[in-house]
């Protein structure tokens, strides 16, 4: 049975839906992210499964039991907010013995626990440092202590690296995810970073204006994008309009190979910037002519600009030798295995 | 496994009634309300309704004619002309004077600055008795100024606006300093980075961002100095009066009930008007100003002119407010065989006076703590629940609500005094000979002075906090001990502190309620001042001695646990 499972939840704000008829499970120790553009109603989901946001229609079950009437700090779980909450009044230690004092566990049990809370998030002795002396990654640090101190069965993250700096949050998501692992946290947490989502989850739930636009592996939803709002989310832009039948599609971009057994009819065609090959500009060599308009470094490769002669741009990956400069005439040739049909038209 | 269904659509359970939340914390914010609501409509309403009432009726009969009587008198046109005028000039003075000071609290670190905070504070709270008395020692007759130079200014109308000036200086220096203190520096560095000049920057910068707080600031005093009642009746002598003394001398010296109605109606209207005007001017300061830590923006004063405009407001502040008190202090000393303890002696015997006390004059300190503790109780209760209701900002009726608490602040006290003798007289109320009855009227001045302190804590709170200790388990009420109380706790103490001395120095209404055989401080300095004779005046001054340290005490006590946030006062 799944932990948490929500039945067609909904909540409005005014006439707008911020979920509109949600269905999600959570299985015990897995990690669901769930991924989306601000505004998708990714915080009001966690919201409404913590009790501080009332649901308009649907339900919640915890452990199979609806949590309908039921108060928040009833429900057992841990939520980190986005920018932590940390009580100022109190110092780290304090913060961290907060969920284990409401629950009247004993001082010497409460001691030994923060102690080795603060150890597993990798501040050892920070017990009586003042909250507002700390930087943003220890603040971080001791939300999630104070978030699991009292084993909450369900542990829900909103944004949990949103403010930190690049290089933490690389080293934090791995530090996370063999932490959960270990502990056999069951997480729900929310993002709008996929790189995060990814690293992060066994699940991804990519949302779209209160309503689930794709659910999946991370393989999975990076390589089969569902729609082009996931595919240009996921920061895909060589979306065109395309005629499939017997095994290629017509686009404005000429003729592009698809995989084996794709259904004829109206589609939207993706192809990644990997399956993007440039050959050298000529009518005999059969490529798609284009100029280059841009180029962008990015570390181990090269993000190249297209304009073809008709049709939207194209962006091709391409190694760092061998890249072309702004202005010069390429032709361009699809590889199959990089592209993907996508639902609807 | 996530689901995607369509068909779920149609089972979707039916909306429930949205409004059911809403509908509790209606019923919830109207509970809170209803001990304010009684407390003001017993307490204040019924008595100031009742006395206007007999005022202007006689026999059964409505005497509209009073009214226009009143008003077309050439001597109440006198009375009403001469303070609206004083209370515009007091409060020009005041800005002129405590506007630099604000600056240099809020920008400028010195040894030695919390301190002079809280004396500069002190006078606020001193009652407005003990204000006259000060004032009449150093210009009076016989005063500081008269015998060494001959000078007296207890005849002119000087001796009122300085000593309106040293009683509203800390509300200038609090309120827009406050602010001041908590503006970002950055902001003004911004304009400078842009291309503005210094004063450019300053004056297109900082001064609109502090202009409400200015305008509030001006409001305040100006009320406060449109109402005064306690300096100008001991400073103005037979020549200036200003309604609320007026209102005084009809209603106890001339027994002329009908005009004291009339006049009263009349301050009520003014009063009401500039409460308008100040609630405006309050709601735009709270929006949309970036507040930063007050700790972080001040800094020693660097070059000659920042020296030197240190050293002028310091200078200031020792004329206007060191130099009263001492003297004050002084005169308490000045016996008739030279310096000694001679007044205060005599405070301790019945008989000192030359029989205008029953008691020993000494034992009116002990009336006062005990008065002054039982209307900080009732103010603290009252006013806190006021503010818990008053927390969420939404509604026309909450406002209405928050501009009416801060009636009584400016309703002649005698008014109110008198009112509560013809009211609260009868059963269910009948409490003319119980002692609570001065700690009532106390409180009505205590609550406005709670509910400015704790309310803008209050909302500063961070809802989310809540959720947090909620979500870790924390029931509703414990969240609220666990979160709210903490934070708004040491406002709640410093509300507690004001309404303690405001308390303290309450005067117009004491002056009829409290029983001869129980004075409180301020009706015994005014007893002993309204005799002839230097020991009764020297007993005066040793008795406002006592009640200032009394005053700065809790003061000096409050400055040591003083928020940032520490509201409007």
């Amino acid at each position: 049975m799944s932990l948490l499972r929500l039945d067609g939840v909904t909540v409005r704000f005014g006439e707008r839906a911020a979920l509109d008829a949600v269905d999600l499970e959570v299985a015990e120790h897995e990690t669901v992210c769930v991924l989306g553009p601000s505004g998708s109603g990714k915080s009001t989901l966690l919201r409404v499964v913590a009790g501080l946001q009332r649901a308009d229609a649907g339900r919640v079950l915890l452990s199979g039991n609806d949590q309908e009437g039921v108060p928040t700090h009833r429900r057992e779980v841990g939520l980190m907010f986005q920018d932590h909450q940390l009580f100022p009044q109190r110092d780290v230690g304090g913060n961290v013995a907060f969920g284990l004092r409401v629950r009247k566990v004993g001082r010497a049990e409460t001691e030994r626990r923060v102690a080795e809370l603060l150890e597993l998030v990798g501040l050892p002795g920070a017990g009586r440092r003042a909250v507002a002396a700390l930087s943003g990654g220890e603040q971080q640090r001791v939300a999630l202590a104070r978030a699991l101190a009292p084993r909450p069965r369900l542990l829900m993250l909103d944004e949990p690296l949103g403010q930190l700096d690049r290089g933490l949050r690389e080293r934090l998501v791995v530090e996370l995810r063999e932490l959960f692992g270990r502990l056999g946290t069951t997480v729900l947490a929310v993002t709008h970073d996929q790189g995060e989502a990814f690293a992060l989850a066994d699940r991804v739930v990519v949302m779209r204006d209160g309503r689930i636009a794709q659910a999946g592996t991370p393989l999975e939803v990076w390589q089969r994008p569902a729609s082009e709002f996931v595919a240009r989310f996921l920061g895909f832009d060589n979306v065109v309009a395309a005629r499939v039948s017997g095994g290629r599609a017509d686009t404005v971009w000429g003729g592009i190979p698809v995989p084996a057994g794709t259904p004829a009819g109206d589609r939207r065609l993706l192809v990644r910037p990997a399956g993007v090959r440039l050959v050298p500009d000529g009518r005999e060599a059969g490529g798609l002519p284009c100029t280059v308009t841009g180029r962008t470094f990015r570390g181990d490769h090269v993000v190249v600009l297209l304009r073809p002669a008709d049709g939207p741009q194209l962006e091709a990956a391409c190694g760092l030798r061998g890249a072309p400069e702004v202005g010069d005439r390429v032709g361009v040739v699809f590889d199959a295995g990089e592209v993907v049909v996508l639902d609807g038209p | 496994m996530v689901l995607d269904r369509p068909e779920v659509a149609a089972r979707r359970t039916p909306r429930r009634p949205g409004s059911r939340p809403a509908l509790r914390r209606t019923a919830v914010r109207l509970g809170l309300m209803a001990v304010p609501l009684a407390f003001f409509g017993v307490f204040f309403a019924y008595p100031v309704t009742a006395i206007v009432l007999r005022g202007l009726k006689d026999g059964g009969r409505w005497r509209f004619g009073r009214v226009g009587e009143v008003l077309t008198d050439p001597a109440i046109g006198h009375v009403l002309w001469f303070t609206t005028w004083q209370a515009a000039a007091s409060t020009a003075l005041t800005l002129a004077l405590a506007l630099p000071g604000a600056y240099v609290f809020a920008r400028f670190d010195f040894p030695g600055k919390r301190l002079l905070r809280a004396v500069v504070t002190v006078p606020f709270v001193l009652p407005t008795v003990v204000v006259g008395s000060a004032f009449l020692a150093l210009l009076g007759r016989g005063g500081l100024l008269d015998e060494m130079w001959g000078v007296r200014l207890d005849t002119t109308v000087w001796a009122i606006l300085l000593a309106h000036v040293f009683f509203n200086y800390a509300v200038v220096v609090r309120t827009v300093g406050g602010l001041w203190a908590q503006l970002d520096p950055r902001q003004e560095e911004a304009a400078r980075v842009l291309g503005a000049g210094r004063f450019a920057a300053w004056r297109r910068v900082t001064l609109p961002a502090l202009a409400p707080a200015v305008a509030a600031a001006s409001l305040m005093v100006f009320l406060f100095t449109f109402t005064s009642f306690g300096a100008v009746q001991i400073l103005g002598g037979p020549r200036y009066a200003t309604l609320e003394v007026e209102i005084y001398q009809q209603t106890a010296q001339l027994l002329d009930l009908p005009t004291a109605a009339v006049l009263t109606l009349l301050q009520f209207v003014a009063v009401a008007v500039l409460l308008g005007v100040h609630a405006r001017t309050v709601r735009r300061r709270e929006s949309a100003l970036r507040l930063v830590d007050a700790a972080h923006t001040a800094r020693r004063p660097r070059g000659p002119a920042q020296w030197a405009l240190l050293g002028g407001v310091l200078t200031v502040i020792a004329l206007l407010v060191l130099v009263p008190l001492v003297v004050l202090v002084l005169r308490s000393f000045d016996g008739p065989d030279g310096y000694g303890l001679a007044f205060y002696r005599a405070l301790a015997s019945a008989g000192g006076s030359g029989g205008t006390f029953t008691v020993a004059p000494l034992e009116a300190l002990g009336n006062s703590l005990a008065y002054a503790l039982a209307a900080t109780g009732i103010a603290l209760v009252v006013g806190g629940l006021a503010a818990a209701a008053l927390t969420r900002r939404a509604g026309r009726l909450v406002r209405g609500f928050d501009a009416l608490l801060m009636l009584p602040l400016g309703t002649s006290a005698v008014t109110v005094g008198f009112g509560f003798l013809i009211t609260l007289d009868e059963p269910p109320l009948d409490l003319r000979t119980s002692w609570i009855l001065v700690p009532l009227a106390q409180a009505l001045v205590g609550v406005p002075f709670v509910v400015r302190t704790v309310l803008p804590v209050l909302r500063a709170v961070d809802a989310r906090l809540r959720e947090a200790a909620a979500v870790l388990g924390a029931s509703p009420l414990r969240a609220w001990r666990e979160v709210d109380l903490p934070l708004v706790g040491r406002a709640l103490a410093v509300a507690a502190g004001f309404a303690f001395a405001v308390s303290l120095g309450e005067f117009g209404a004491t002056v009829f309620i409290a029983r001869p055989d129980s004075p409180t401080l301020p009706v015994a300095v005014s007893r002993l001042l309204g005799r002839a004779g230097e020991l009764n005046y020297g007993q005066a001054m040793a008795l406002s001695t006592i009640l200032m340290l009394v005053c700065a005490t809790a003061l000096l006590v409050l400055e040591r646990i003083r928020t940032d946030r520490s509201g409007e006062f």
